[in-house]
């Protein structure tokens, strides 16, 4: 007998490793609307399973826990139920030794606080509420609902124009997206289940790169009413497209030089080339609209006026101010906020940042600026971050292109004041040292680390750490406000009624999110505008999506696309990234297991014809 | 065309077609069981499964279209592995207490697993209950459900009304009533066509043979049947015989049989009905201004629920006449039992329906008009007829043939088609003709509104000297009713007349109907009424004798004060639970 073993794992425990794998995924992949007392339950068996059976309240405990939700489930609950579940999981989170007992019953104990609604239909009409209203998981993730498995297909049988064709059903912004979106729809695709979740956004870029210009469709007859659109973004632009689509007169007020929103002045052209956007924002204008820039409401027009000469007004305006850190200092020359360095690189007037050296105060945006500072010539380009890198709220895929192009990470950095030269210059950014302390909505708060501030020598320090929305000519005018944004419902109505006619939608009601959303919303805002003129018009699309070809989906590497060599790309505002070959984009279209068709899909209807 | 070889039998078949229709083509069925053609090809029973060369999984059949070259084999070793394995695990949910069921002899679950040889099943037994209000005339049994589906479908795609939606998920998903709503509180209306495509017993009528045999168990009390004209034709086809004057003869013979002391026919009230709906159509059609338009027939309980519940603003453009089975009830139960000298307390009025909302519709508080009792007792749908004719052993072919009782027991050929599509419309034209002129049309005048309506609706324009032209519509199934009625309320079509009956095709295709899994038989069971009808020597309702006996002697004239109180109703006076997006 040994002395000591080499550990060397026997071929269960690898195949139960690669459970373990395939179960993530799976998890990942699961579809929106399951019963969450169901999920519940079925966690806790697992979290059971793994217990050493050393204590009581997780030996015992969870198995019975277990079958009191199982008796919620099947119907056989009776309301005291409730009190003996929360009860008995708030005693194994309190006496369980270990993080496998006291862990798997806060579980529970969350779920009995966050879906009680559910719990109690089970227990009083032996019922579920859960339900599965949209099968097709990246569908009913898109925010505009965008008909995804249906120009995969068309795009795998090359046919990209009518792709373009079914996706602007939906979003007249299919350029756009194929470059800069954040593609939720990708999170829950069924594909995780076997190796990777679908590259949608890179089907799309291949489409949009292929199909080139391809012409709208035609406008319904005009009826006469007037539409105006306050804020030349992607949402204001997408209802304008719809709205002019239905046969409505449409003016867009812009208050920049030129339209797009964040598409221009937020996103740098290195990611979304300009000659592209103009060329999408071309197209949709091509319907008829309308456009009045450097018009800004509450100084060129009052929005009374606007009311009065239009039949109904969607507001979105976006979120274009910038936020101040307040610390000592900001006010010194060289210190600017993100929001104005975009705008200016937007309207092509580039600051040089030769030789300078760039501290950027992080936050959402940090990435675009620190990328774009390197690009304008800057010596050293220093990004500060309060917490970890783990805990961005951008992309990995940029934060490690930015890594690759040479900005300097410093995380776990806060900013403490500007130091000034004897001109009022900014001359360094001191920052004081964190530590992860504990989570709070899912992210840990940074706290004072027990060390001393460090100083960060700088010649430009940016400021990016979120925008704001310009309300007050709004709110002057009646229009709701809360907490910093316009207050619109769920329909994109105002939540005062007294506004009739008026909607507002995108980043200046959600706060700064996404383009998909922005364009989601001035999609719903164009139906609802159409009832409340007193119309129905449909938007529909004459596609027909190729039927599913009956080959086996064997598991197969996800195709990403690829980006120029950092030492390259770092030097010029080109688009950083190649999109697939047609050979890629085959490849790929194929992984897709065309949820329109098969499972729910083909039962419940796989896609929306018309909205 | 496209080649497919199946079983080694290579054939030549349409492109398009499915493996299924392939498979069938080369001699080689392949069994089914959630598959229903146009309506249910989802694949959920997956027991049409079969190996296609090249494609490592096993492929549904029903769904899957075959092509060029394509190789099928669907006996062989893996396909009758999965198709006994699946079948295994449907059993393993279902309740297989055949020897009680309703659809023993006639379950497609149990032709199949009887086919199959399964002998056994090696999985524990797991059937779920769930509790369902027993008095509604739509009785759902989740034990007997294997959630293939096609009830959610024909509500949804047929009739429009989404009555039925998936509930639960995971391991719990089944069927129930949608927007976790109980039955009783939801827009159903009760027209049974989830019965007529389930293929078990999951869904099925309120059997209420057994208070029939009560009532005839009682010496006290004097029984009077009634039988609806569609239900005629499904009987004969029910039985052997092809439909006819004598078949429906045999089935008087059956009633007797039965001990029913009076066995009369609908038709009679059907002719009732057009005296009445006819001259009140001809009544609003010379006061215009004064009525909503158009007046829509009344006739079908499934349709008054429909519009009550989802289009509540057309209620007042419904006739006020009462279906014929209510007339029928009211005129029983007043001037006949006054006739015969009957206590009307002591009188018991059964209707055989083709139909299970008029189970609802007998029940309504309102229909109580001739002595203060229901007007009609208890309601029978076809298939509880044929059980109690199976029940008692009646031998078809010992059936002599015997005549409806009279006086309420003559109609018309106007009358007969009321069981079809079109044929109310049809009815009312001819008298509403002669109402006006004097005269008679020929009786094949409107014949523009029969037949299958299977796109839209029908529509015609008749000019009636002396009144002008009267634009009539027929529609049947209430997903089309709801297509005509947006329309209307669109002002994108205006119609003076319509009839809409609530079942695809008519009471032919009523969901009290007896059931043939897959197949729609109401163009054929109708086709078969428009035939009775061309055969029958009086084809206007207003020469009905027994029916002009009936307004010399009680009721004076149509819409005359009797009558308002005993052939006509208020469809305002019962509530109808709104439609899930009427509810504000």
């Amino acid at each position: 007998m040994s002395r000591l073993d080499i550990k060397t794992p026997d071929r269960a425990q690898m195949t139960v490793d690669q459970l373990y794998h395939d179960m993530e995924r799976r998890i990942a992949a699961s579809p929106p609307g399951l019963c969450p007392v169901d999920m519940a339950m079925n966690f806790l068996n697992l979290c059971h399973a793994q217990t050493c059976g050393k204590c009581v309240p997780c030996r015992v405990g969870l198995g019975q826990l277990s079958t009191l939700l199982g008796d919620v489930l099947d119907g056989r609950a009776k309301p005291r139920h409730m009190k003996i579940i929360e009860e008995t999981a708030q005693s194994i989170a309190s006496t369980a030794a270990c993080a496998i007992g006291r862990h798997a019953a806060q579980l529970v104990l969350d779920g009995i606080h966050g879906f009680a609604d559910d719990y109690w239909e089970h227990i009083n009409n032996h019922r579920c509420l859960g339900n599965l209203e949209n099968p097709v998981p990246c569908v009913a993730l898109c925010p505009a609902g965008i008909d995804i498995p249906g120009y995969i297909a068309l795009i795998g049988a090359g046919r990209c124009e009518d792709a373009i064709r079914l996706i602007r059903k939906d979003n007249p912004f299919p350029v756009a997206c194929a470059y800069i979106c954040e593609h939720p729809c990708e999170a829950r695709c069924r594909r995780n289940m076997i190796d990777d979740a679908m590259n949608i956004r890179a089907l799309k870029r291949y489409a949009v790169d292929t199909a080139g210009d391809v012409a709208q469709p035609l406008c319904a007859a005009p009826t006469g009413k007037r539409v105006a659109v306050v804020g030349g973004g992607p949402g204001g632009l997408s209802a304008a497209y719809y709205l002019a689509l239905m046969g409505h007169e449409v003016d867009v007020y812009e208050k920049r030089r030129q339209l797009g929103g964040m598409l221009r002045y937020g996103i740098p052209s290195y990611r979304f080339p300009r000659e592209l956007l103009d060329r999408e924002i071309g197209s949709i204008l091509s319907l008829g609209i309308t456009v009045h820039t450097e018009v800004d409401i509450g100084t060129d027009i009052w929005f009374e006026d606007l009311r009065r000469q239009y039949d109904s007004v969607y507001i979105s305006i976006g979120a274009h101010t910038d936020k101040k850190t307040g610390i000592p200092g900001e006010e010194s020359a060289g210190v600017v906020s993100a929001v104005e360095m975009l705008r200016a690189i937007g309207d092509n007037e580039m600051p040089d940042f030769t030789g300078k050296r760039v501290v950027v105060i992080g936050g959402n945006v940090a990435m675009d600026v620190t990328r774009s500072a390197v690009r304008l010539g800057a010596e050293k380009v220093s990004c500060v971050y309060r917490r970890r890198q783990v805990d961005m709220t951008a992309l990995p895929d940029e934060v490690e292109g930015a890594v690759a192009e040479g900005v300097e990470l410093l995380t776990l950095m806060a900013p403490v004041r500007i130091e000034a030269d004897g001109d009022g210059r900014a001359a360094a950014l001191w920052v004081q040292p964190q530590i992860p302390g504990n989570i709070r909505s899912g992210r840990p708060v940074p706290q004072n680390a027990e060390q001393e501030e460090l100083r960060i020598p700088a010649d430009i320090i940016v400021v990016a750490i979120g925008q704001g929305i310009e309300t007050m000519a709004f709110e002057h005018a009646g229009i709701p406000i809360h907490r910093g944004t316009i207050e619109a419902l769920s329909d994109a109505q105002l939540a005062n009624t007294e506004m009739d006619g008026v909607f507002a939608g995108g980043d200046c009601v959600t706060g700064p999110a996404s383009a998909i959303r922005a364009i989601a919303a001035g999609k719903v805002a164009a139906a609802n505008i159409d009832e409340y003129l007193g119309f129905h018009h449909e938007i529909s699309v004459d596609v027909e999506i190729p039927a599913p070809a009956l080959q086996n989906k064997a598991p197969h590497g996800r195709v990403n696309t690829t980006e120029r060599e950092a030492g390259e790309r770092k030097n010029d505002f080109q688009c950083i990234e190649c999109g697939l070959t047609a050979q890629g984009a085959m490849e790929e279209s194929s992984r897709c297991l065309r949820c329109d068709c098969f499972g729910y899909g083909n039962f419940k209807g796989g896609r929306k014809q018309a909205w | 065309m496209v080649k497919v070889t199946i079983n080694g039998v290579a054939i030549q078949v349409q492109e398009g077609s499915t493996i299924m229709e392939a498979a069938k083509l080369a001699g080689s069925p392949v069994p089914s069981l959630c598959f229903w053609k146009g309506l249910n090809e989802i694949g959920a029973c997956r027991v049409c499964v079969v190996e296609v060369e090249g494609v490592d999984r096993l492929v549904t059949a029903c769904d899957e279209p075959v092509h060029d070259g394509m190789v099928v084999y669907t006996n062989s070793p893996r396909v009758r592995a999965a198709r006994r394995t699946n079948l295994r695990l449907i059993l393993s949910q279902h309740d297989c207490q055949c020897a009680f069921c309703t659809r023993s002899g006639n379950c497609s679950l149990q032709k199949l697993a009887m086919d199959a040889n399964l002998l056994y099943i090696p999985y524990p037994i797991n059937i779920r209950k769930e509790i369902w209000d027993r008095s509604t005339p739509l009785i759902r049994q989740e034990s007997k459900c294997i959630k293939c589906m096609r009830c959610i479908q024909v509500c949804d795609k047929i009739q429009g009304l989404n009555i039925w939606d998936l509930a639960g998920t995971g391991s719990r998903v089944t069927v129930n009533v949608s927007h976790n709503r109980k039955i009783l509180d939801a827009d159903c209306a009760f027209c049974g066509q989830c019965i007529t495509h389930c293929p078990t017993a999951a869904l099925r009528e309120r059997d209420d043979t057994e208070p029939v045999l009560d009532i005839l168990a009682d010496p006290s009390l004097t029984t009077v049947v009634q039988v609806a004209p569609a239900v005629r034709v499904a009987w004969a086809e029910a039985v052997g015989l092809e439909p006819g004057p004598a078949a429906t003869r045999k089935m008087v013979a059956a009633l007797k049989r039965l001990g029913f002391r009076y066995v009369f026919d609908t038709n009679f009230t059907a002719d009732l009905t057009i005296m009445e709906e006819g001259s009140e159509f001809v009544e609003r059609f010379t006061h215009r201004e004064e009525y909503p338009w158009p007046m829509f027939t009344s006739c079908c309980p499934g349709w008054v629920r429909f519009v009550k519940s989802n289009y509540p603003e057309f209620t007042a453009n419904l006739s006020t006449a009462k279906s014929p089975q209510q007339m029928f009830g009211a005129v029983a139960k007043s001037c006949f039992a006054g006739k015969m000298g009957l206590d009307p307390h002591k009188v018991r009025v059964v209707s055989i329906m083709p139909c299970v909302a008029k189970k609802a519709e007998a029940a309504l508080e309102p229909m109580r008009d001739a002595c203060g009792d229901p007007d009609v007792d208890v309601v029978l749908t076809t298939r509880e007829l044929l059980r109690m004719v199976r029940a008692d052993k009646i031998l078809i072919e010992n059936l002599p043939e015997e005549e409806f009782d009279s006086p309420l027991g003559t109609g018309t050929g106007a009358a007969v088609v009321f069981g079809a599509t079109g044929g109310v419309m049809d009815a009312a034209l001819r008298s509403a003709y002669y109402l006006i002129t004097g005269r008679n049309p020929n009786a094949d005048t409107f014949r523009a509104v029969r037949g299958m309506d299977r796109d839209g609706w029908k529509e015609a324009s008749f000019n009636i000297p002396g009144a002008g032209v009267v634009r009539v519509a027929v529609v049947s199934s209430l997903g089309r009713t709801r297509k005509l009625l947006e329309a209307i309320r669109q002002g994108e079509v205006s119609y003076d007349f319509v009839e809409v009956m609530a079942c695809p095709g008519g009471c032919a295709g009523g969901g009290g109907q007896p059931i043939v899994d897959g197949e729609e038989l109401a163009e054929y069971r109708g086709d078969a009424l428009w035939d009775m009808d061309a055969h029958e020597k009086v084809r206007f309702s207003h020469e009905n004798e027994d029916v002009r006996a009936l307004y010399r002697e009680f009721l004076e004239k149509p819409c005359g004060e009797r009558s308002h109180h005993l052939l006509h109703t208020d469809h305002g006076a019962w509530r109808m639970p709104p439609a899930p997006d009427r509810k504000k």
